[in-house]
């Protein structure tokens, strides 16, 4: 069948479609590769590198691979698992993650992800940046301390939302979200209903009069590692 | 034989750490079966007059007090323990990080929306601590063998983690054990 | 006042017909007009071509050369790089700065002159060195640089610096510069002299397959660096589907300790727009692009100047070399200061008006390049060694070279050596060899390949330079007795921390952490362990690096580890005490005892 593309991950023969990426597929078969600036209905971006997996022995991300057949991809090594570690590891220093009061706690893809690779505590030194927050639009909060630059507000207010309210300035350590006016989210066109907003994996962009809506215990990661559902397929498929 | 002795502090920390660790409920009393408290606020001993086999370390470091009993515990302990957020990575105090000390003290005594101080001095009697220009996890300062995340740690992980060092099996702790929150 | 800004603004706009991919020369023009892209700026910019002002300023804070602050009207950027360190550029900042009364990064009061450091502006050779507004000074120090300032504060006219002409067209009346070549091996295919015309009408007197065939028969490999063979890359392209296809020579020469694309292009401009013509003929391309970088806007009349007259030559235009149907022209697109657009990904980026971040691969640029047309991206000399083939046969060129590596490579040679300058070598050639026509018997170490390179120790200088061992864009940075590799390694840090684009977390955030470790061990703060800790840093961040800055970026690090790893254990030491030997009480403390008016009793 020319519709189907045959390849493996981790010793198991997995079935893409021309056109997918490796994680697509795999998240199909029911394989989790972990993953933080990829997300649904958003374009593939490669900026976290959280998804790196080796294909036929070369380092690349997952989330914009494209399947090809009769690859070999491995994903759940222990090598992999270690470096992906690092680069978690790695966002936690490079910004100021207070997770004992951010409201987005217990479901914060990030912490979510440190939760599944058991990280305890950052082998690296804390870099204390000085970050802002912008609290002028009535409904909407950016916390700049806790954004990862995963730009999935910038792909979801462009690709999703029609707009245009977020892109990066500057560049390397200094890079950072910057909103279409002259400094205020508040005078842009953002609303509080725009995917934007509900892209943000962590506290960086919140809906503001939500608080800690959920109760510890009931929230989306307390019991359950991220990528959970994802691996539920397989479990029930298989 | 004689029961291994652990010894904890709170430095810069709201002593939120050592209420989780007093939450292990019934527990403790298992606890003090398998250890001696030594130099705790738990027992108000204040000084170090035996080896311990473990440290507690509640609390970042924010002032050279701080600094001087971290140094202290890791001279003191074969195992020094990072409990808490704050340990760990300064914590709520660490906000302060991004703000020159100067400015800090003056929002604090003079500026503040909320102050009265008719002295309009900031404090500086040689008792108190003087505070170091920015808080630290208490990894930069010395070295810590293990870290339980959590504002405070459960006390479940704070037990399962004793009992492991105590009877000698490595510290691994369960998805649902290690939380920052 | 605001109504000139927004006229002269949106003239400028109209001037490149509104198009938000002329986004690099309108802020560029911008930038140059009034010092600064304003917020009001990008308002009427953003306005003018239809985009959101966001994407304006998201443009123009990632160039160096582009300001949302105003600079002076006179913008001195000394060259800062590790060679210049080596030629005392200490001592020149101090007189920069002690002239003007300002720090690095400020503004004279008076609004007139800045003063800012740069990475490497390709004139390694003839170190100090420093670009006033687009103007190249060289060899400086301390009594010029106070002069400098004594002229500009007369006459604010960086072009009256220029008391002495370098040779070949340096002293051109469209580059009148200082600037000398110093070529010290003229090679047979690079920078031999022109036979100008020969080659297209070579290329046009066979099919574009016959030329691709060419091309690969003479087993040419891209020699900005990674070695693609070039032949594959053409026929790629050239087999893509597109209604328009791009050439894009990659001039944006960046990687420190590398000029020789310079001098190229100082002297045999020609050789460089033939091979982009042979290209465009081959792949089926009506339009090349150089990417130049902003640190060589020097040289931009000068090459105007080749191309018009090119163009009336009937080398380029309509119908080139009298091939009915072949049309192929030149234009020449400007960077601003951005090492990362060096990367290919990046420079058709910065080519499209966009920030200079790399992209997702695939699709490669052969398939979606520019415009997501197929694009072939070429490197100056690469383009140059084309031109060579096609004018005397794919045999002529690998009889030079070895077998993957076939015919001569440019080394831009720099640093503690007699005779810096350009060489164009045989690949295959010993680096011992090298160093010896260099006058560099007695280096210590040797970076090949400039910052992403490798630190390569005198128990390796019989390696050879080639693709399959010791590859190199050009650079060669020889190192002496008194240097220390290990601040080599963490000035190299420092200036990909400056360059890193920030897209991917691994580059963006682990060279800071690379470079807080390898400083807390030159500071004597080191332990055996933190060697491991650069190791697996290191590695973390070139496995999972989006491009290719990311994955060299710990080659300095990486490669000095294991060839001078003695010069790290020399500092590292163990240590029983259990206290982090990196913090120290009485800084931490310094200014509460400031504040206080007290000594700590705990602080020794």
């Amino acid at each position: 069948m020319s519709n189907t593309i045959t390849f493996m991950i981790d010793g198991v023969e997995i079935e893409g479609k021309p056109g997918q990426t490796i994680m697509q597929a795999a998240d199909e078969a029911g394989i989790y590769i972990p993953r933080l600036c990829a997300f649904k209905g958003l374009s593939p971006y490669g900026a976290c590198r959280v998804c790196t997996v080796m294909v036929n022995g070369r380092p690349q991300a997952a989330c914009t691979q494209p399947v090809a057949p009769g690859t070999v991809v491995e994903n759940d090594t222990e090598r992999l698992q270690h470096l992906r570690g690092n680069i978690v590891e790695m966002m936690f220093v490079e910004g100021n993650h207070y997770c004992m009061f951010c409201e987005k706690s217990g479901n914060c893809e990030l912490q979510a992800m440190a939760y599944r690779f058991g990280i305890a505590a950052p082998k690296y030194p804390y870099l204390f940046p000085e970050r802002d927050v912008d609290a002028s639009h009535p409904d909407i909060l950016i916390d700049r301390n806790r954004c990862i630059l995963c730009g999935r507000c910038i792909r979801a207010s462009s690709d999703l939302d029609g707009k245009n309210v977020f892109q990066f300035v500057g560049r390397g350590k200094d890079k950072q979200i910057a909103v279409n006016a002259e400094a205020r989210l508040a005078d842009t066109d953002i609303d509080v209903t725009d995917q934007a907003v509900s892209s943000c994996p962590v506290g960086a962009i919140l809906k503001k009069r939500v608080g800690y809506a959920v109760p510890i215990g009931e929230r989306l990661y307390d019991h359950k590692p991220i990528g959970s559902d994802i691996e539920a397929a397989r479990t029930a498929g298989s | 034989m004689a029961k291994p002795k652990v010894a904890t502090t709170s430095l810069c920390g709201c002593f939120g750490c050592h209420m989780s660790l007093l939450d292990i409920d019934d527990r403790i009393l298992k606890l003090v079966e398998l250890i001696e408290f030594h130099k705790s606020p738990i027992n108000d001993i204040k000084k170090f007059t035996a080896r311990c086999a473990i440290g507690l370390i509640e609390g970042g470091c924010c002032n050279d007090e701080n600094v001087h009993v971290l140094q202290d515990f890791r001279k003191n302990c074969d195992i020094l323990i990072s409990v808490g957020d704050c340990a760990i990575m300064g914590g709520i105090p660490a906000m302060r990080n991004t703000i020159p000390l100067k400015e800090c003290l003056e929002e604090a005594y003079l500026n503040g929306p909320t102050v009265y101080n008719p002295s309009g001095q900031i404090p500086n009697d040689p008792e108190i601590p003087l505070l170091l220009k920015q808080v630290y996890p208490c990894n930069e300062v010395v070295k810590i063998d293990y870290h339980l995340p959590g504002c405070p740690p459960p006390a479940d992980t704070i037990w399962e983690a004793l009992v492991a060092l105590l009877t000698d099996k490595p510290v691994d702790l369960p998805y649902e054990l290690i939380k920052y929150d | 006042m605001s109504g000139t800004l927004e006229n002269t603004v949106k003239d400028i706009c109209r001037s490149h017909s509104n198009d938000r991919t002329r986004m690099m020369d309108i802020v560029r023009e911008v930038q140059a007009r009034f010092k600064c892209v304003s917020s009001e700026a990008m308002d009427v910019i953003a306005a003018a071509v239809g985009t959101h002002r966001v994407e304006v300023e998201s443009v123009v804070s990632f160039y160096t050369y582009l300001s949302e602050k105003p600079k002076g009207k006179v913008v001195i950027r000394l060259c800062n790089d590790i060679i210049d360190k080596m030629h005392g550029v200490e001592r020149v900042a101090q007189a920069f700065s002690d002239a003007l009364g300002i720090k690095f990064g400020e503004t004279t009061p008076d609004g007139t002159i800045s003063l800012e450091y740069t990475p490497c502006i390709g004139l390694c050779d003839q170190a100090p060195a420093a670009l006033i507004n687009d103007v190249p000074v060289t060899d400086l120090h301390r009594s010029i640089a106070r002069q400098i300032v004594a002229d500009l504060k007369k006459h604010m006219d960086p072009k009256r610096l220029v008391h002495r002409l370098g040779d070949g067209n340096n002293a051109h009346e469209l580059v009148q510069s200082m600037v000398v070549n110093n070529i010290r091996t003229e090679g047979p295919m690079v920078l031999s002299p022109v036979n100008r015309g020969e080659a297209i009408k070579q290329a046009l007197a066979i099919s574009p397959v016959e030329v691709i065939r060419a091309v690969k028969t003479a087993r040419l490999r891209g020699r900005g660096g990674a070695g693609f063979p070039t032949g594959m890359k053409w026929e790629f392209t050239r087999a893509a589907t597109g209604e328009e296809k791009y050439v894009i020579c990659n001039a944006d020469e960046g990687e420190p300790g590398t000029f020789k694309d310079r001098v190229i292009l100082t002297e045999r401009p020609d050789r460089v727009f033939a091979g982009m013509t042979i290209a465009g003929y081959a792949i089926g391309a009506k339009t090349g692009i150089v990417y130049l970088r902003g640190e060589y806007a020097y040289l931009r009349p000068y090459l105007e100047h080749v191309l018009e007259r090119r163009r009336n030559d009937g080398l380029l235009g309509q119908n080139v070399g009298g091939k009915e149907g072949f049309n192929f022209d030149i234009v020449i697109q400007m960077g601003a200061g951005a090492y990362i657009c060096g990367e290919e990904t990046a420079l058709i980026s910065s080519c499209e008006g966009l920030r200079g971040d790399p992209k997702n691969r695939p699709p490669f640029p052969a398939q979606k390049g520019y415009l997501d047309c197929p694009t072939v991206v070429n490197n100056v000399e690469t383009l140059c060694c084309v031109t060579k083939i096609l004018e005397r046969g794919p045999g002529a060129f690998n009889e030079y070279g070895s077998q993957g590596s076939a015919g001569t490579k440019l080394l831009s040679i720099s640093g503690d050596c007699k005779l810096p300058g350009v060489y164009e070598l045989p690949f295959g050639i010993k680096l011992s060899e090298v160093l010896k026509q260099a006058g560099a018997e007695d280096a210590i170490a040797v970076q090949v390949g400039g910052a992403s390179g490798a630190m390569v120790a005198p128990n390796e200088f019989e390696r050879t330079i080639c693709f399959d061992d010791l590859a190199t864009g050009g650079a060669i940075m020889v190192f002496g007795p008194e240097r220390n590799v290990l601040e080599v390694a963490d000035y190299f840090l420092d200036f990909f921390i400056e360059e890193s684009c920030g897209y991917c977390t691994p580059c963006r955030v682990g060279n800071v952490l690379l470079k807080e470790r390898l400083d807390r061990i030159l500071a004597g703060h080191g332990e055996p362990a933190d060697l491991d800790y650069l190791q697996d840093l290191g590695e973390t961040i070139k496995t999972t690096s989006r491009c290719g800055l990311g994955q060299t970026s710990p080659n300095p690090v990486l490669t000095t580890l294991k060839n001078f790893r003695s010069a790290y254990e020399a500092l590292v030491k163990e240590r029983d005490d259990g206290l982090q030997p990196s913090f120290d009480l009485s800084e931490a403390v310094g200014d509460a005892e400031q504040i206080a008016g007290h000594k700590s009793v705990h602080a020794d």
